[in-house]
């Protein structure tokens, strides 16, 4: 599907210092609808920092950020509102451990969006099931595979309907030969036109999927393109050098 | 008298022991109201400090760390003769009940915040952020994903603590409250034999063996598969 004009994610100057040191300086991006941009970089580039800036888990220090039309960084508004429409997905899951699978996803529905039990547990079952998991409902987080914890994450942020889906290293913490699981139900979301930003140096997948490829480093946005260009035709020597170490590995 | 026979005479006097018997079971009344009193307004006190901790207001965060760091350090029997004997001093005067009540509860907050405050700070970040990306708000966050993992996490240092601060009921012998101590103490003067201690320990028994076995139940119930 063809990403839309309309940009629900609209990013300017973003600034984001720890203490002294500066970590993202002065970003600017523009996510348009049913676009899934890939976001790649060396570790401690900026990446997850870049992310969480967009739903406020980080504040930024400076820049701003349009969600959906919405102010993000405004202090009138209503950043619980703003973050139920971003899904995000996190490298360890982050599943509530003491919560079956239903319950995990249950769980904002009812507190946040006040939907009862039943209608929950039906719009639950029905995510799970989106996601292959549809006979795991009862089960709890201990009792699942790391590939199937992370797809009731991805159902958990997907129940609320979000408008993007932000997902950060979503299968570097999976035994390889459960990554494959977690690609699949990501694939069919982007078949389906779900608005995704998606750090990962599944490279497979980036040139399968997506429709723009950043190259962070230090901070920056060094470089940005189709993936053909970007792994195969890389302009900047810093955006080659880190091609290249990706591939031997 | 061989010396196996004044042995259960000074001991296991039944005579005097079924004499006292209703004494006893006063004060047994007593024990279980006060150590119900004290566990419930204790862990409750010091359950709603630890939430305030985590709103991270210095001030207010400076005071809960002194009143933790105060009733940590002190002997529960000197809070106890301080309330009773002082609070008169300075207006108040609670009665042995409720001055022992009072203070082993604010002894027991004082531990208990200590407590919850670790196992709040135990849960991972990650299910703060998870929790709040979904739109959960601060209190909504610690009220269903955080609290129910710390409290599963502190309910064996909490139950020891529980009942150790729990004994300390029989304090309130020293401050006039007919409890079990207290009233097998009576007994022991106007009798003079020693057996209705005995049954004054018989009676710790039989309360707080079912606590300490209620303790081992609640952490395998709270205890979920990982
Ligand atoms: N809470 C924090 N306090 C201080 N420094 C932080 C904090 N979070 C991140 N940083 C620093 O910010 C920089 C960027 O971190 P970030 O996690 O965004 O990088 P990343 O690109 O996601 O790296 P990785 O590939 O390792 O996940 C790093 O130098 C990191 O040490
Ligand atoms: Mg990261």
């Amino acid at each position: 599907m063809a990403p839309g004009a309309r940009p629900v994610l609209s990013i300017r100057g973003l600034r984001k210092s720890f203490g002294s040191v500066e970590v993202l300086k002065g970003i600017d991006l523009d996510v348009r609808a049913r676009e899934l941009v890939f976001v790649i970089g060396p570790s401690g580039s900026g990446k997850s920092t870049l992310l969480r800036c967009c739903n406020r888990l980080e504040e930024p220090t400076d820049g701003s950020i349009l969600f959906d039309g919405i102010d993000v960084l405004s202090p009138r508004t209503d950043i619980n509102a703003v973050r139920r429409r971003i899904g995000m997905v996190f490298q360890s899951f982050n599943l509530y451990p003491h919560m079956t699978a239903a319950g995990n996803v249950m769980l904002a529905l009812r507190r946040v969006l006040k939907k009862g039990r039943a209608e929950a547990d039906a719009i639950a079952r029905a995510a799970l099931a989106r996601v292959g998991l549809a006979d795991k409902a009862g089960s709890y987080p201990g009792e699942l595979s790391g590939g199937q914890q992370q797809r009731v994450a991805i159902a958990r942020a997907l129940a609320l309907e979000p408008v993007a889906v932000l997902f950060d290293e979503p299968t570097s913490a999976l035994d390889p030969e459960l990554v494959g699981s977690v690609l699949q139900v990501m694939r069919e979301l982007r078949e389906a036109g779900m608005t995704m930003v998606v750090v990962s140096h599944e490279m497979g997948f980036a040139r399968a999927a997506a429709d723009r490829v950043l190259f962070m480093d230090q901070g920056e946005i060094v470089e940005e393109g189709p993936p053909a260009q970007i792994f195969g035709a890389p302009r900047h020597a810093r955006t080659r050098a880190f091609i290249e170490q990706i591939v031997r590995h | 008298m061989t010396r196996w026979e004044r042995f259960l005479d000074t001991f296991f006097n039944v005579e005097v022991m079924a004499r006292y018997l209703p004494k006893i079971a006063e004060g047994f009344v007593v024990t279980v109201e006060l150590a119900l009193l004290v566990v419930v307004s204790g862990l409750a006190l010091g359950l709603l400090l630890a939430v305030v901790r985590t709103l991270r207001v210095r001030v207010l965060n400076a005071l809960i760390v002194l009143y933790v760091d105060l009733f940590r350090a002190l002997p529960p029997l000197v809070v106890i003769v301080l309330v009773y004997f002082g609070g008169p001093a300075a207006g108040w005067s609670p009665s042995g009940f409720v001055a022992t009540w009072l203070s082993l509860a604010v002894v027991l907050s004082a531990f208990a915040e200590e407590i919850f405050w670790a196992g709040i700070l135990a849960v991972p970040r990650g299910q703060w952020e998870a929790a709040r990306s979904t739109g959960l708000g601060a209190l909504q966050t610690l009220g269903w994903v955080v609290l129910p993992q710390a409290v599963r996490m502190t309910v064996p240092p909490l139950t020891n603590r529980t009942i150790a601060i729990t004994k300390g009921t029989a304090l309130g012998s020293v401050v006039a409250v007919s409890e079990i101590l207290s009233s097998a103490q009576t007994a022991v003067s106007f009798s003079f034999n020693p057996s209705p201690l005995t049954l004054g320990a018989a009676a710790y028994l039989v309360l707080f063996i079912p606590v300490v076995m209620l303790g081992r139940w609640v952490e395998t119930r709270f205890a979920w598969k990982r």
